[in-house]
């Protein structure tokens, strides 16, 4: 009996342990997503201030109903001097330059834009958002304590005073910030988007499967289902499954290598980082799809033989569609590695400050991973809240792709 | 009486191993011959050569002669999917497609091309289900999968699927073994329905329905053939003595 107690005793020791493990692991999880949401959200919104302007059309030296082409062209600089002299009489030159401070530097722009968009507001007074300095909109956010010493602050205390003055007239509001979705990188975190990333990374992602998934396939079912067993055939499986294990990197050195300095390839584009990632997905993909061929049950090929099929036909009809949702799984594993790449992506120059959001796989671009790598080395307190959103955005692409996956999974599994 | 299938000098290798010890053996036309003996004899062996689904197994080797109506089904001019649509064949364990019971059994007209208007294959799935005796059963729901039929329910789709491309030869490898005895009672009589229009072949481990279904009876042993002849009279009085040992259980 006493046998019998020790072994319950040791089922029960074991169920703690793995209580245990599960609990910590989820904990680190929570840790890090509650960590990176606390730092990240922020990032989706920004700080505007509410500004009534008059959109006087001799000092943009605008005629009535001007087209787009002419709002563009015009020149803001003495309507936004001569509103700031006017709503802050009061002030000394040099203190309404400070103000200006409290702005985001292109007001210029924020302007046009507007203009562009209302145009009936021409020779009219409204009240437009104007976007808030990042200092200033780290302030309002919280992130930053305004009670430190004035020579640490970006802000001095006159600019502070004007900007308690705008919160306590119901100036200063906080917005979603669109720009953030569908600008490209900048200098100015307030201007600075993940549109290009995003759009790279879309690129490079979609390339990588286009190549990796059709050419992992033909290569499995071959070698699964149509190469003699043989000392060839197992050095073929021991190397694809060496390169599954490959650092990175590598594969970076090889694009370098062989697609930049060899054939020629356009430097920094999504093409060559798609086709680096599908060098590092190919592996993962066939090992994947291996391993659900071979679980398919002998007696269906049998069944199809039986009945006069080929073995192409027994491959395509029947083997294969049953090995798919496994060879899925690998795919979205395999692709879910790729988009979090950075490393290979470093080698072929798609770490670069890309403004322009790319429009062809032709075109240079940077991948999410590359772009939170670029952000989180910038000096700018902005930046901060910038990388934690791009992250949170990627884990969110990610836990998309991974609902794909089980989609199509679901979608294609045979009940026996 | 016709002769279907003629083995002559049968000898079958896997590697170095020798698992059929030269066998000649014929089957005669519309008749049911059962081939018994103890696990290992190499029946199932001798089974899969005659409609050649060992030439899957690379280190499997045949040698000596098999004909089909006087063709040699090993020879170059022979296509293997032709010879597999003339002897179809029947498993052990129930293996329908996971797919619809209607495709399960168009599958095999539909690669071969018997037709491509929809009314003339469900004529095919039809008739082919009737012959199997599911019909009836399954006439309401040909659109479920048929995989979620019962066992021996199963293993008529695989009968019907087998039918559905016109064989000359059903091999049936111990179709009932999986089976309960009411479903294998089914089956029996639907291979005694068949053989009216089949040459059936059927390797059994059940004394019991060899003797009710077959004609003719062959004893294997080690991969030696040792008797064979009428079912009555090998299950009556045997020549051999290990044949005698056997069906009355005394090894085996």
């Amino acid at each position: 009996m006493t046998n019998l107690a020790k072994r319950k005793k040791a089922e029960l020791r074991f169920r703690f342990y793995g209580i245990f493990s599960v609990f910590l692991s989820l904990l680190f999880v929570a840790i890090l997503i509650f960590n990176i949401c606390s730092s990240g959200i922020g990032g989706f919104y920004k700080t505007i201030f509410l500004t009534s302007i008059h959109f006087d059309q001799k000092l943009l030296n605008l005629e009535d109903n001007a087209s787009e082409e002419q709002i563009r062209n015009a020149s803001f600089r003495k309507l936004i001097k001569n509103s700031f002299d006017e709503s802050f009489k009061d002030y000394s030159k040099d203190e309404i330059k400070q103000i200006k401070k409290l702005f985001y530097r292109k007001i210029d722009i924020e302007l046009k834009n507007f203009l562009i968009n209302n145009p009936e507001f021409l020779n009219k007074t409204t009240k437009v958002e104007l976007t808030a300095s990042t200092h200033i909109d780290q302030i309002h956010k919280g992130n930053f304590d305004r009670t430190v010493q004035e020579k640490h602050r970006k802000v001095n205390n006159f600019q502070l005073e004007i900007y308690d003055k705008f919160v306590e007239d119901q100036k200063v509001k906080k917005v979603w910030n669109s720009t953030y979705f569908t600008s490209g990188d900048s200098r100015d975190p307030e201007a600075a988007g993940v549109a290009s990333s995003v759009k790279g990374s879309v690129f490079t992602i979609l390339i990588c499967f286009l190549l990796s998934f059709p050419i992992a396939i033909f290569a499995s079912i071959y070698l699964q289902e149509f190469a003699k067993a043989g000392k060839i055939t197992d050095l073929i499986e021991i190397n694809i499954n060496n390169l599954a294990a490959v650092p990175s990197i590598i594969f970076g050195l090889l694009g370098l290598g062989i697609l930049l300095n060899f054939f020629g390839l356009p430097r920094s584009t999504a093409l060559v980082g798609g086709i680096v990632l599908s060098f590092m997905t190919l592996p993962t993909i066939i090992v994947a799809c291996r391993s659900s061929l071979r679980a398919v049950p002998p007696s269906i090929r049998e069944a199809a033989l039986a009945l006069g099929a080929t073995k192409n036909q027994v491959v395509f009809h029947h083997v294969l569609p049953l090995a798919m949702p496994g060879t899925l799984t690998g795919t979205i594993i395999g692709l879910a590695r790729a988009i979090g790449e950075t490393a290979p992506l470093l080698m072929i120059g798609m770490v670069a400050f890309i403004m322009d959001i790319p429009s062809n796989p032709l075109e240079p671009a940077v991948g999410m991973p590359a772009q939170i790598y670029l952000w989180s080395e910038s000096s700018e307190r902005g930046f901060i809240e910038k990388t934690s959103s791009a992250i949170i955005l990627l884990l969110m692409f990610l836990i998309v792709v991974n609902f794909v996956s089980v989609y199509f999974r679901k979608k294609y599994e045979k009940k026996w | 009486m016709v002769n279907s299938i003629i083995t002559k000098n049968l000898n079958v290798y896997y590697g170095d191993q020798q698992a059929i010890h030269n066998i000649s053996l014929d089957f005669l036309k519309n008749k049911v011959t059962a081939l018994i003996g103890p696990s290992g004899c190499g029946k199932s062996t001798f089974l899969r050569c005659l409609n050649r689904m060992n030439d899957v197994i690379d280190i499997c080797r045949v040698e000596g002669n098999i004909s089909l109506n006087g063709m040699d089904i090993y020879s170059k001019e022979i296509e293997v999917e032709h010879l597999r649509e003339k002897i179809g064949m029947v498993f052990q364990k129930p293996n329908p497609f996971p797919k619809s019971i209607y495709d399960n059994v168009a599958y095999g007209p539909r690669i071969h091309g018997f037709t491509d208007k929809k009314e003339e294959m469900d004529l095919i799935v039809e008739t082919s289900l009737k012959k199997a005796g599911l019909f009836e059963e399954v006439k309401d729901r040909l659109d479920d999968m048929g995989t979620s039929l019962s066992g021996g329910q199963q293993q008529r789709l695989c009968i019907a699927r087998a039918i559905a491309i016109k064989p000359e030869v059903i091999l049936m490898d111990e179709p009932c073994s999986a089976l309960d005895p009411i479903a294998t009672s089914i089956i029996e009589e639907l291979i005694t329905d068949l053989k009216k229009s089949y040459t059936i072949i059927i390797v059994t481990h059940s004394m019991q329905q060899a003797a009710r279904v077959s004609d003719k009876t062959a004893f294997f042993h080690l991969g030696n053939l040792i008797e064979e002849g009428d079912t009555s009279k090998i299950f009556t009085k045997p020549d051999h003595q290990k044949t005698n040992d056997y069906i009355t259980g005394r090894f085996g």
